[in-house]
């Protein structure tokens, strides 16, 4: 029952979000610092993951597979399949959840504690649809160049891994991430990418707006936020999967 | 003028407010007094369509208020200014564009005519040099003002203003509720103070309602007051003996 009143609310709460807003340039403008607070705030931790977990898939990789019958090119291949199909786009957007939405529920709940929620909605303002669309927008537009990045740097990563240790030469690593390449992997991994983002922001933000109480308040909100977006972005990277990938 | 006609409303199993029933009049400074606990912010909530009451209605100049539809009921809230307890300025704004904020979301003006009705507005609460101050940065008595400039940017027809002087010093509280006398006389507003500071009362009161346990025990004129025998009102104010010495000044007049 209480499931249910959590799912209703929340559909709710995203149509009043998604109604006309009152004044576009307004929205515009908080869509752009938003890009900058949720996205381009989140490159540095991003590219050091991407960096590091790139080098640890192609470590463990190679030494899982180290057979004389499997040929060397395999390394950059499991690595490059790796990071495109499951690192960049669903472990980042789980870290983009613990980052990302933490902040958005904080920042939102402590707006509501301090009746600064209270104040846009008695000024007539929609203050769903002010707080909380220019999230979602910025987040979509976003998310996928910060996962395109990911890529690039967790295949780099497992490059420079590769041939430091010397466990693969370069010219096995790079015919391994040429090898078999299907584009349609990058559309599947951007399409998770864009409903992992919708379901960051939207989720942390319905708890952050209906915090009640005071700053113990906040930071319970905050919690759930990360821990329903996480859960949900597993539910649905399974659902996605299966749906498009088979 | 705003009427409160027969507004109940429950939480759950409580009974917050029962069967309530007042005018506002516009021009004078209208005030809800009450214990904490005993629904007079709720009744305010209420009032300003942030809770909707189970029973009864809110008069806006005779328009029902939750019963208009959506785009009306936005359009009556841009008639209306709130001063929370809380002043619930923004925190990531400047003092400028805090008061500013209104304007840029439903004027049609220029930014720089923007810009002046804000600095006129802050000019006009004696906030002056401190525009591109945050919010943070300012006093309670400060943030006070900032709030009462906001809420007069767009010429309200309703003043709100809850618990204007928590927080704050006797001396501040004093020009804050002479600020809101003056600003509903200018204006014309109809101006609703939710308190429970007594002296606000007898500085700006002209209208009180008095609740208690969710329902209205007292109404009248702040001169009906020295009069009353309400015995929970008289209890009320008399708790810091200045009531007391104030009627016995009067009764011997």
């Amino acid at each position: 029952m209480n499931l249910f009143f959590h799912i209703g609310r929340y559909f709710l709460l995203l149509g009043e979000a998604f109604s006309a807003p009152e004044r576009l340039s307004l929205y515009w403008k908080r869509t752009v610092e938003e890009i900058d607070l949720l996205g381009v705030r989140s490159l540095g931790i991003v590219a050091l993951l991407s960096v590091f977990m790139g080098a640890v898939i192609t470590i463990q990789t190679k030494s899982n597979i180290d057979s004389p019958l499997i040929q060397a090119w395999v390394v950059g291949f499991a690595a490059r399949q790796s990071t495109i199909l499951e690192f960049s786009p669903t472990i980042i957007s789980l870290i983009l959840a613990g980052k990302v939405g933490s902040n958005i529920a904080a920042e939102i709940g402590s707006m509501r504690v301090k009746e600064q929620i209270d104040a846009l909605d008695i000024m007539g303002v929609n203050s769903a649809g002010y707080l909380i669309l220019p999230k979602v927008v910025a987040s979509v537009l976003i998310n996928p160049f910060l996962i395109i990045i990911s890529m690039f740097l967790s295949i780099f990563g497992g490059w420079v891994a590769g041939i430091g240790t010397g466990i693969v030469s370069s010219t096995d690593y790079i015919q391994g991430i040429q090898m078999q390449f299907n584009p349609y992997h990058i559309t599947y991994a951007l399409i998770k990418t864009v409903v992992f983002a919708v379901v960051i922001t939207t989720i942390s933000a319905y708890q952050g707006y209906y915090t009640s109480g005071g700053t113990r308040e906040v930071g319970i909100s905050s919690t759930k936020a990360v821990v329903y977006s996480n859960v949900v972005i597993l539910i649905l990277n399974y659902m996605l999967t299966q749906l498009l990938l088979i | 003028m705003i009427e409160v006609q027969h507004v109940s409303k429950r939480f759950g199993a409580t009974q917050v407010l029962t069967d309530i029933s007042a005018v506002f009049e516009t021009g004078k400074v209208n005030m809800i007094i009450g214990k904490s606990g005993s629904g007079k912010s709720v009744l305010a909530k209420c009032i300003v369509g942030l809770h909707v009451p189970d029973e009864g209605r809110v008069l806006y100049d005779g328009r029902s208020f939750h019963e208009l539809a959506k785009e009306e009921k936005r359009q009556v809230r841009q008639e209306i200014g709130m001063l929370f307890q809380s002043s619930a300025l923004f925190d990531s704004l400047t003092v400028m564009e805090n008061v500013m904020f209104p304007l840029k979301m439903f004027a049609t003006m220029s930014e720089s005519e923007m810009r002046d009705r804000a600095a006129l507005c802050l000019k006009r609460v004696n906030i002056v040099d401190k525009e591109r101050l945050f919010p943070s940065e300012l006093s309670g008595g400060m943030q006070k003002r900032v709030g009462i400039a906001r809420a007069i940017a767009m010429n309200p027809k309703y003043l709100f203003v809850d618990e204007p002087n928590s927080g704050l010093d006797p001396e501040t509280s004093i020009v804050i509720d002479e600020l809101i006398k003056e600003l509903t006389q200018e204006y014309g507003t109809t101006t609703i103070v939710i308190t429970h500071d007594m002296n606000s009362v007898m500085e700006s009161g002209e209208n009180i309602v008095f609740i208690n346990e969710g329902r209205i025990w007292w109404q009248g004129t702040k001169d009906d007051l020295f009069d009353s025998d309400n015995k929970e009102l008289n209890q009320f104010f008399f708790a810091s003996g200045l009531m007391r010495t104030v009627r016995q000044s009067m009764k011997g007049r």
